[in-house]
């Protein structure tokens, strides 16, 4: 599997805010696990696809110029479950961005219901900073496949148009 | 044109966002990082708080300098801060306590100069000038 968390951008404003859909899957190895007989998806992970939606949001105000690097997660709160063939809507909202890093607000919903919300803060590394040798560039989320992301649903549905 | 109480409920409130300490443990001579648990990611979530709950915008480094030991090898010696250190220090961080610790120079101490008080000191001198 890849570690991509969401699976396309709904809702795109450059440097305000972005949301992005995250489809739960039966199909997905972690939901047997988590837990079994009763699945749904673990918060940690829904943490993870609110970091990517909200570290891509950041990342291209900067032109992706800096590695952003999920640093902190001041409050989170989870107030409901999602669960297989749920679509969970993932919302970030740019709260500060600066040379540093920055802070997103973020919240997951299943239709209009509120699943999690919090922050998170990020922090940027220069790509030439010599910690960042330390990092398996392959998985990170600037690599080449999670940029990706961006353009997943852009080339339309493939239906013949008459 | 805020007073120093009000200045220190913002302080406290925001180190109670940013730390998840609680209001009793966010005192004027609590030390940021020995007391409250402060890490390095701690102080940008914290600077982004007070600017927005102060609505002002607080340079880099000014609050928190940064590399204040690394460089400079005449700023420590044989795990003391010296002269030189102390003066820069003072220089740096006019709001900060340096006369204690340039009664105890040890390398370790330098983390005690980030107290609450040093925060809210700070942020007098920049709202009421």
């Amino acid at each position: 599997m890849r570690w991509f968390w969401i699976d396309r951008f709904i809702e795109f404003e450059s440097g305000s805010f972005a949301k992005a859909v995250k489809n739960v899957s039966l199909s997905e190895e972690h939901m047997h696990d988590h837990f079994p007989g009763f699945s749904v998806m673990p918060g940690s992970l829904m943490i993870e696809g609110m970091a990517q939606t909200g570290g891509i949001l950041l990342g291209e105000k900067n032109d992706f110029k800096y590695a952003v690097i999920l640093a902190k997660v001041p409050k989170m709160t989870f107030l409901s479950w999602a669960t297989p063939g749920d679509s969970l809507v993932y919302t970030a909202r740019l709260l500060d961005a600066r040379d540093e890093g920055g802070t997103v607000e973020c919240t997951a919903h299943v239709g209009d219901r509120l699943v999690a919300e919090g922050e998170i803060v990020f922090a940027h590394l220069d790509p030439s900073d010599p910690t960042l040798g330390a990092i398996d560039q392959k998985n990170f989320v600037f690599s080449m496949n999670l940029l990706g992301i961006l353009e997943v649903g852009k080339a339309g549905d493939g239906a013949e148009k008459l | 044109m805020p007073t120093q109480d009000e200045i220190f409920k913002v302080v406290q409130e925001t180190l109670e966002e940013a730390l998840g300490v609680d209001d009793d443990e966010v005192t004027m001579d609590a030390t940021l990082q020995g007391d409250l648990g402060a890490e390095s990611i701690d102080f940008l979530d914290i600077l982004f708080r007070l600017e927005k709950g102060f609505d002002i915008k607080i340079p880099r480094g000014e609050l928190f300098p940064e590399n204040l030991a690394s460089a400079d090898s005449s700023f420590v010696q044989d795990g003391k801060v010296t002269e030189s250190g102390i003066a820069q220090l003072r220089e740096k961080m006019p709001h900060a306590d340096v006369d204690k610790l340039a009664e105890d120079p040890a390398v370790e101490n330098i983390a005690d100069l980030f107290t609450v008080r040093m925060m809210v000191n700070f942020l007098d001198q920049k709202l009421n000038g």
